[in-house]
C-alpha cells in the first residue's frame, strides 16, 4: 500500500506540493532574471503570508467545519510577538535567517497558546459560538496591541498598558509603542523562507488530514453525534485542529510583519479576517490548492488593478462575484470535469 | 385486560413480568447490561419511566412498541446522549452514571441510528477506520511526521477494516463515498462501523427500516451471524414483526414510556396488553350501542 498505489488523498497532496514548488521555481527565476515588475516583487512575501493564512483557516473552516471570524487576531499575535523576538535578538544573533526562523517559531507558539485559551471555553460548545467568540477575539487583540507598550533594556522586559509608563534606560526606545505599533523593523523576511513555511504548513495539514487525528476531525465535521457514538473525544480533536490553525496563522503574521518597516495593530482588523475567509470560500472548503490560488490571485489583484484608481474595488467585487458564479455553474463544472480523464462530470457536488 | 376506561395505558399499573428473559446459555454468566428503574423527564413530560431490563452476554433482545413509545429514548439513555433523570445502568456490572457518550462507547456499547448517521463525505473505508479509532495506536505527531508507527498501524487498520467490510461483502465499495451509497448499504455500513469499535453490546435502531422482505431476511441472518461470530449481545428496535419474532430471544414492549410486557416471542404474541397497545382496545360501550 505504501509504495504501490497512492490513495486519492495523497495524490492530491503531491499535486499540490508539485504546483507550489513549480510556482516557487518560476517566480524565483523570474525575479533573478529581473523580468519581474517591482510591484510583484514586493508582493511575494505578503502572498506567502496570505497563502499560509488561507491554508490554515481552511483547516478550521473546511476540515473542522467551524467558522472562525478572527483569524487576523492570531496573525496579529504572531506578528507582534515575532517582530519583538526579531528586534530583541538583533544584537545577539548575527544571522538574519536564524533570527527570522526564531521570529516565526515564537509567533507560532504565542498564537497557538492564545488559540488554546480561546478554544478552552468555546470548543466545548456546539453551534456557531466559535464564530461569535473569534469575532470578538479579533477586536480585543487589536485593542490590546493598540494600547501595549513593551521594551527591553539592561533591566529586562518592561510592559505597560494604556500609557507609556516604561522606565527604560536612557536612549533605549520601546519595541512596541502602543498605537504607533512597531517601527524601524529590519526587513528580514524573504520569499524563500515564505515558500518553506508554505511547504511546512501544507505537509503538516495533509499529513494530519490523512491520519487518525484528521479522520476524527473530519468525522466531527460530518456528524458530531455519530463521532461521539464511535468513541471520538470531540473537544480534543476540535482543539487540535484549531490550535494548529492558530499557530500557522501566527507564523504567517510574523513573516508578514518582518516584510514591512512598520507594523500597526489596525492592519489586522476584521476586514483582514474576512479577506482570508474569502480566500478560503473562493478556493473551496477543504481544498488547499484552491485556497493557495485564491490567496495569491486576490493579493495580486488589487495591486494589479491600481491603474483603475477609484474603480478598483468595484472591479475587485465584480471579479469575486464572477468567480463565485463560474465555480458553481453546473454546465462549466461538467465541462471541466470532462476535461479530466477518468472522472465523471462534477456537476453533482 | 383491565376494565379502566383511561386512554393512556401508561397510567394504569399493568402487571409486569419482573423476571429476566436471559437465554439459558447465558444464565450462569452475569448479564452484560442491567437497567434499574431507569427514567427521564423532559420538563414535565415523562418520556421513559421505571425501565428495568437485563440482557445476557450473547442474547438478541428486541425492544418494540408503538410510535412515540420511547424506544429510541431508551437507546439514547443507554448511550448517554441523554442523562437519565432516575435509575442506574450497569454495563458489565459497572455503573455508567458518570460516563459520557464517547466513554460509553469505549466501555463497550456501540449503536446505529434510526436516521442514518454516517460520515458522508468520507470513504467507506474511512468510516470503518473511524470505528477502529480507539484501536489505532499513534498520536497526532506520529501522523504528521509519518513515523514508522503510522505506516504499521494504518496498514493494520486497513486490513481490519477490510475484514469487517467482508461481513456484509462490501469490500468492493471501500473507496466509495459513504454518502453516495444506496440506502441499504448505508444501513449495513453503520452496523460495520459500530462493530469496528469492538463492542460487547450492539444497539441497532430500526436496522430493517426501508428494506424489502428479501433484504430483511438477509439482515436477520446477518444479525445472528454477527452475534455468533463476535459473541456479543444485540439489542434492536424494530417495527418489522417478522424480524423481531424471528430472531429475538427476549422481547420488551414499551408503551408511553413504560414497560408493558416482557417475555419470549411466543409470550409476547399472545399477550393481550401488547395487542391492545398496538391495535387498541375493544370498545364494549360502542358494541352495545350498535
Amino acid at each position: 500500500m505504501k509504495n504501490r498505489k497512492l490513495s486519492k488523498a495523497s495524490r492530491r497532496a503531491f499535486m499540490t506540493y508539485a504546483a507550489v514548488i513549480a510556482a516557487f521555481v518560476i517566480l524565483q527565476s523570474l525575479a533573478a532574471a529581473g523580468a519581474m515588475s517591482s510591484m510583484l516583487k514586493g508582493l511575494l512575501v505578503p502572498i506567502c503570508a496570505y497563502v499560509v493564512m488561507a491554508v490554515s483557516l481552511n483547516l478550521t473552516v473546511g476540515v473542522l467545519g467551524e467558522l472562525s471570524l478572527g483569524h487576523a487576531g492570531f496573525m496579529s499575535v504572531g506578528a507582534f510577538m515575532g517582530v519583538t523576538t526579531a528586534v530583541a535578538l538583533q544584537n545577539a544573533v548575527a544571522s538574519k535567517e536564524l533570527r527570522l526562523v526564531c521570529a516565526l517559531i515564537v509567533g507560532a507558539i504565542f498564537a497557538g497558546i492564545v488559540g488554546f485559551l480561546v478554544g478552552i471555553p468555546v470548543l466545548r460548545l456546539n453551534g456557531d459560538y466559535l464564530a461569535i467568540v473569534t469575532l470578538a477575539f479579533g477586536e480585543i487583540i487589536k485593542s490590546i496591541f493598540n494600547n501595549l507598550y513593551l521594551g527591553i533594556d539592561s533591566h529586562g522586559l518592561h510592559i505597560s498598558l494604556l500609557d507609556n509608563k516604561l522606565r527604560m534606560d536612557e536612549g533605549v526606545k520601546p519595541i512596541i509603542g502602543g498605537p504607533m505599533g512597531i517601527g524601524g523593523i529590519q526587513k528580514i523576511a524573504n520569499f524563500a523562507t515564505g515558500f518553506v513555511l508554505i511547504m511546512i504548513c501544507l505537509i503538516v495539514i495533509f499529513n494530519l488530514v490523512n491520519s487518525r487525528a484528521g479522520r476524527a476531525i473530519m468525522a466531527i465535521r460530518d456528524n458530531r453525534i455519530a463521532a461521539e457514538s464511535v468513541g471520538i473525544p470531540i473537544t480534543k480533536y476540535k482543539m487540535m485542529a484549531f490550535v494548529t490553525s492558530a499557530a500557522m496563522a501566527g507564523a504567517a503574521g510574523a513573516l508578514f510583519a518582518l516584510n514591512f518597516s512598520t507594523i500597526v495593530a489596525n492592519k489586522f482588523d476584521f476586514n483582514t479576517s474576512i479577506l482570508v475567509l474569502v480566500f478560503v470560500v473562493l478556493g473551496g472548503l477543504g481544498n488547499m490548492m484552491g485556497s493557495i490560488v485564491a490567496a495569491a490571485a486576490l493579493t495580486v489583484l488589487p495591486e494589479a488593478l491600481r491603474q483603475f484608481a477609484d474603480y478598483r474595488m468595484l472591479v475587485y467585487a465584480i471579479v469575486l462575484i464572477a468567480v463565485m458564479l463560474i465555480r458553481n455553474n453546473p454546465t462549466i463544472r461538467a465541462f471541466t470535469g470532462r476535461l479530466r480523464p477518468g472522472k465523471k462530470g462534477g456537476a453533482k457536488e | 385486560m383491565s376494565e379502566q376506561k383511561r386512554k393512556r395505558p401508561a397510567t394504569k399499573m399493568v402487571p409486569v413480568q419482573t423476571r429476566a428473559i436471559v437465554p439459558d446459555r447465558d444464565a450462569d454468566k452475569s448479564p452484560i447490561l442491567e437497567c434499574h428503574h431507569l427514567g427521564i423527564d423532559f420538563g414535565g413530560l415523562t418520556a421513559v419511566n421505571d425501565f428495568n431490563l437485563m440482557i445476557g452476554r450473547t442474547e438478541i433482545a428486541g425492544l418494540i412498541g408503538p410510535n412515540g413509545a420511547g424506544k429510541t429514548t431508551v437507546f439514547n439513555l443507554l448511550t448517554k446522549v441523554y442523562q437519565p433523570t432516575r435509575g442506574t445502568i450497569l454495563l458489565d456490572g459497572e455503573d455508567t452514571s458518570k460516563m459520557t457518550t464517547e466513554q460509553i462507547n469505549r466501555a463497550g456499547i456501540a449503536r446505529t441510528f434510526q436516521n442514518i448517521r454516517l460520515f458522508n463525505n468520507l470513504s467507506v473505508e474511512d468510516n470503518v477506520k473511524l470505528g477502529l479509532h480507539n484501536h489505532i495506536e499513534y498520536g497526532m505527531w506520529g501522523g504528521v511526521l509519518r513515523l514508522p508507527k503510522y505506516w504499521k498501524e494504518e496498514k493494520h487498520a486497513h486490513e481490519s477494516a477490510m475484514e469487517l467490510l467482508k461481513i456484509f461483502e462490501m469490500q468492493d465499495l471501500a473507496n466509495a463515498k459513504a454518502g453516495s451509497l444506496p440506502y441499504g448499504a448505508q444501513r449495513r455500513l453503520e452496523i460495520v462501523r459500530a462493530l469496528a469499535t469492538n463492542p460487547s453490546l450492539l444497539l441497532l435502531d430500526e436496522p430493517a427500516a426501508g428494506m424489502n422482505p428479501s433484504e430483511t431476511a438477509e439482515l436477520m441472518d446477518n444479525i445472528v451471524r454477527i452475534r455468533d461470530l463476535f459473541q456479543i449481545a444485540v439489542m434492536l428496535i424494530e417495527h418489522d414483526m417478522n424480524l423481531v419474532m424471528g430472531i429475538c430471544e427476549g422481547i420488551c414492549v414499551l408503551n408511553f414510556g413504560q414497560v408493558i410486557a416482557k417475555g419470549t416471542p411466543d409470550e409476547i404474541k399472545s399477550n393481550p396488553v401488547v395487542v391492545e397497545a398496538y391495535l387498541g382496545k375493544k370498545d364494549k360501550k360502542k358494541k352495545k350501542e350498535v
